[in-house]
C-alpha cells in the first residue's frame, strides 16, 4: 500500500470518503469499490497489531483531494489553510511518536510496547477533541461554486471542512463517524497496550487494568463533559442577563414611563412639570446608586435630605441640599431637624420661585449648623402676622428650648436665610449672620 | 458686562442638552462651535481657540477629563468650565484636579451660566454650592501633623468662610458684603482654594473616588 502513496494519478475523495477519503480515493483510482476496501484495511489493520494504521495518516497527508485542494504536506507553509481537525490530530499522533521516540534515544525507556498505544490514543484523542470544538454550531460557508468546478481553485478549507460542508445532512454523520472513530482509536490503544503487557491474562494487574481503563474512559468522555459544561455556564450567563434586563425594563416602566406621561398631560402647568421631573430624577439617581444611601443607618445627613424631598413633594419646590460632614441622631439633631424642616416649609410657602431654595448643613460630634435659603421678598420676623405662628414657634422656640439658637435674616441681594445653630455645650460655635 | 462676550466651544454628547445651552446663550455669549465626542472637542478646541470650552463630564471615550489632557499639551491655559447632571464627587473632583477651573450642574439657570463663562474667562474659579460643600468635607478631616504641607493641604479660616457662604447658596457679591471685603478678594480666594483643590495630596483628594459615592 505504501508503496503506491504519491501516485499522482491518486486523489483523495473527499466527496465519498468516510474519514478523509484516502480508501475511497484508493478505490476511485484502483476500480474497487470502497467498501471493500475498508473492510480489508480493517483485516490489515488487526493483522499487523495496528502498524498498518499508522499509514492512514500518511497516505492522507500526502494525497490531494479529488476538489483540486492540493496535499496538505505540500502546503504546510500556508498557517491559514490549516486547521482541520484531522490535521491537528495527526500532528498530535505524530508529535507523540516522536516524543516517544526522543525519550528512547535518550536512554528514558520503559517498553516498546508502549510506542503505538500511546501514539493512538493521542490521535484519537485529539480527533475527539477536535469534533468537540468544531461542534459548537459554527457555520463554515459553504463553497459551492468551486465544488462544481473541479479545477477551480478552493478557498481555504480543511479536509474536515470538506466533510462538513458536503451537504446539510452529511455533516452530522460524519462527525459522529470521526466521534466513534476517534473512541475506536482510543479504546484499541488501551486493548493494545493491555495485551502486549500481558495484563489480560492474569488478574494480578486488575488494579492497573482498571486505571488503563479509566484513563481510556476519561480521554474519551473529556471532551464531551467539557462541552457540556461549557454550554451550561453560557446558558446561565444568558439566563442572569435578561433577568436583569427584564428588571430595569420593569423599573423604567414603573416610574419613568409613568412619569413621562404625567408630565404630558400636565404640561399646561410648568411647576407642576418641574416638581414631577425633579422627583423622578431623585428616584432614578436613588435607583441607579443601589440602594446604599437608602438603607444606611438613620444618620443626621440622611434626615435632612428626606426632610427635604418630603417638601418638595408637597410644594411642587426645588430644594438643594448640601451637607458637610455627619453625624447620629440625638435631641440636638431632632431640634435643628424639626426647625430645618419647618423653614424649608415656610420657604416654599412664602417664596416666588426663582432658583431653588438651599439648605446648607455642617454637623460634626460637637457642633451643628445649618442654613435655609430662599430667594423670596423677604419678611421682618418682627412683624410677623399671627397667621404665621410657624416661624416663631416651630423655629425660633425650638432652638431655644433645645438650647440652641434661631437667626432670621434679609439675605443680602434678596430672599430670606434661616440660620440654626446648637452646639453640645450650648453655645453655637458661629453664629448664623457672622 | 462692558467687555466684548467670551467665545465658547460647547462639548456635550446629548444634542438636545447642547441645543438648549446654545438657546440660552446665544444672546450672552460667542459661540463659534460644538462637538459630541471627545476627538471632535479637541480638534474644535485647536481650531477655535476659544476664551472658554463647555464641558461635560460625561462622554463616551474618556469624558471631558480626556479632552482636557489631550488639549494641554498644544493649550496649557485653555480654560474649561465644567457641567454635569452627575453631582457624584469622584467625577466632579476628577475633573477639576485635571485642570477645569469650574463646576456646575447642567440645572444652572441661563444668565447664570453666561456668568460663570464670563467668571472663567477671566481668569477666575466657578464653584457651585455642590461643589464647595464637596471641597469642605474633603478639607474637614484631620491629618497627621507630619504630612501636613501647610500651603496645599490645608484651608484658611477665611476660605472656609468663603466656601461656607458659596455652599450656602451667596453670590459673590454677596459674599463680599457678607464679609466685608472687595469681591476681587473673594475671587482670590476661591482662586486659591482651587489651586489647592488641584495641587494638595490630600488622600482625601487622591482616593475620592473609591471612598466617597456621594450620589445626589
Amino acid at each position: 500500500m505504501n508503496a503506491t502513496v504519491g501516485s499522482p494519478a491518486l486523489r483523495r475523495d473527499t466527496e465519498r470518503g468516510l474519514v478523509a477519503g484516502v480508501l475511497a480515493g484508493f478505490a476511485a483510482r484502483f476500480g474497487i469499490d470502497p467498501v471493500i476496501l475498508r473492510v480489508g484495511y480493517v483485516i490489515v489493520v488487526v493483522a499487523t497489531g495496528g502498524v498498518a494504521l499508522l499509514a492512514y495518516p500518511v497516505a492522507w497527508a500526502a494525497m490531494p483531494t479529488s476538489g483540486g485542494s492540493p496535499a496538505p504536506l505540500s502546503r504546510v507553509g500556508g498557517l491559514p489553510s490549516i486547521g482541520g481537525s484531522w490535521r491537528i490530530a495527526v500532528g498530535v499522533g505524530l508529535l507523540t511518536l516522536s516524543a516517544l521516540l526522543a525519550f528512547r534515544e535518550l536512554g528514558i525507556w520503559w517498553s516498546d510496547a508502549l510506542v503505538w498505544p500511546l501514539v493512538l490514543a493521542a490521535f484519537g484523542a485529539a480527533v475527539l477533541w477536535g469534533r468537540s470544538r468544531g461542534g459548537n454550531g459554527r457555520p463554515e460557508p459553504t463553497a459551492p461554486a468551486w465544488r462544481g468546478a473541479p479545477g477551480g481553485s478552493p478557498p481555504f478549507e480543511s479536509a474536515g471542512g470538506d466533510h462538513e460542508t458536503a451537504a446539510p445532512a452529511r455533516p452530522s454523520f460524519a462527525d459522529l463517524y470521526r466521534g466513534v472513530f476517534g473512541i475506536l482509536l482510543v479504546v484499541g490503544a488501551a486493548l493494545l497496550f493491555l495485551t502486549s503487557n500481558d495484563i489480560l491474562g492474569g488478574l494480578r494487574d486488575a488494579a492497573l487494568t482498571a486505571v488503563v481503563v479509566v484513563v481510556a474512559i476519561a480521554l474519551i468522555l473529556a471532551p464531551f463533559l467539557w462541552r457540556l459544561g461549557r454550554n451550561l455556564a453560557l446558558e446561565r450567563a444568558e439566563r442572569i442577563r435578561s433577568q436583569e434586563r427584564a428588571e430595569l425594563a420593569a423599573h423604567l416602566h414603573d416610574s419613568v414611563l409613568q412619569t413621562l406621561t404625567l408630565m404630558q398631560k400636565r404640561a399646561a402647568d410648568p411647576r407642576e412639570v418641574a416638581a414631577l421631573a425633579r422627583r423622578q430624577e431623585r428616584e432614578l439617581r436613588d435607583w441607579l446608586a443601589g440602594d446604599g444611601r437608602r438603607t444606611a443607618e438613620p444618620s443626621f445627613a440622611a434626615a435632612l435630605r428626606s426632610a427635604a424631598e418630603q417638601v418638595e413633594d408637597d410644594h411642587r419646590v426645588a430644594i438643594d441640599v448640601v451637607v458637610v460632614g455627619d453625624r447620629e441622631l440625638d435631641a440636638h439633631t431632632d431640634a435643628v431637624l424639626g426647625a430645618a424642616r419647618e423653614a424649608m416649609l415656610n420657604a416654599a410657602k412664602h417664596a416666588a420661585a426663582p432658583g431653588p431654595i438651599r439648605v446648607y448643613a455642617e454637623a460634626d460630634e460637637d457642633t451643628i449648623e445649618t442654613f435655609v435659603r430662599d430667594h423670596g421678598p423677604g419678611f421682618d420676623p418682627a412683624q410677623v402676622g399671627d397667621d404665621r405662628h410657624g416661624v416663631r414657634d416651630s423655629i425660633v422656640a425650638r432652638m431655644n428650648r433645645a438650647g440652641g439658637r434661631a437667626t432670621i435674616r434679609a439675605a443680602p441681594e434678596g430672599g430670606t436665610e434661616v440660620g440654626l445653630a446648637i452646639g453640645n455645650d450650648g453655645a453655637p460655635r458661629e453664629s448664623g449672620s457672622a | 458686562m462692558s467687555s466684548p462676550p467670551p467665545s465658547v466651544v460647547i462639548v456635550d454628547d446629548h444634542e438636545l442638552f447642547r441645543a438648549g445651552v446654545r438657546a440660552e446663550l446665544e444672546d450672552l455669549v460667542e459661540i463659534r462651535a460644538e462637538a459630541s465626542s471627545v476627538e471632535d472637542a479637541v480638534a474644535a478646541i485647536l481650531r477655535e481657540k476659544p476664551d472658554v470650552v463647555l464641558l461635560d463630564v460625561h462622554m463616551p471615550g474618556g469624558g471631558g477629563v480626556e479632552v482636557i489632557r489631550q488639549v494641554a499639551p498644544t493649550r496649557p491655559a485653555q480654560r474649561f468650565l465644567a457641567l454635569s447632571v452627575s453631582d457624584a464627587a469622584e467625577d466632579v473632583i476628577a475633573v477639576i484636579r485635571a485642570g477645569a477651573r469650574g463646576y456646575v450642574t447642567k440645572s444652572i439657570a441661563g444668565d447664570e451660566l453666561a456668568v460663570a463663562v464670563r467668571r472663567i474667562r477671566d481668569g477666575d474659579a466657578v464653584f457651585s454650592p455642590r461643589l464647595a460643600g464637596f471641597v469642605l468635607d474633603a478639607f474637614h478631616g484631620e491629618i497627621p501633623e507630619s504630612e501636613i504641607d501647610p500651603e496645599l493641604d490645608q484651608l484658611t479660616p477665611r476660605e472656609r468662610e468663603v466656601l461656607r457662604l458659596i455652599a450656602r447658596g451667596y453670590l459673590y457679591k454677596e459674599i463680599a458684603q457678607q464679609l466685608d471685603i472687595s469681591p476681587k478678594t473673594v475671587e482670590a480666594h476661591v482662586g486659591a482654594v482651587l489651586r489647592k483643590l488641584q495641587l494638595s495630596s490630600r488622600h482625601e483628594l487622591s482616593r475620592w473616588a473609591v471612598e466617597r459615592r456621594l450620589v445626589d
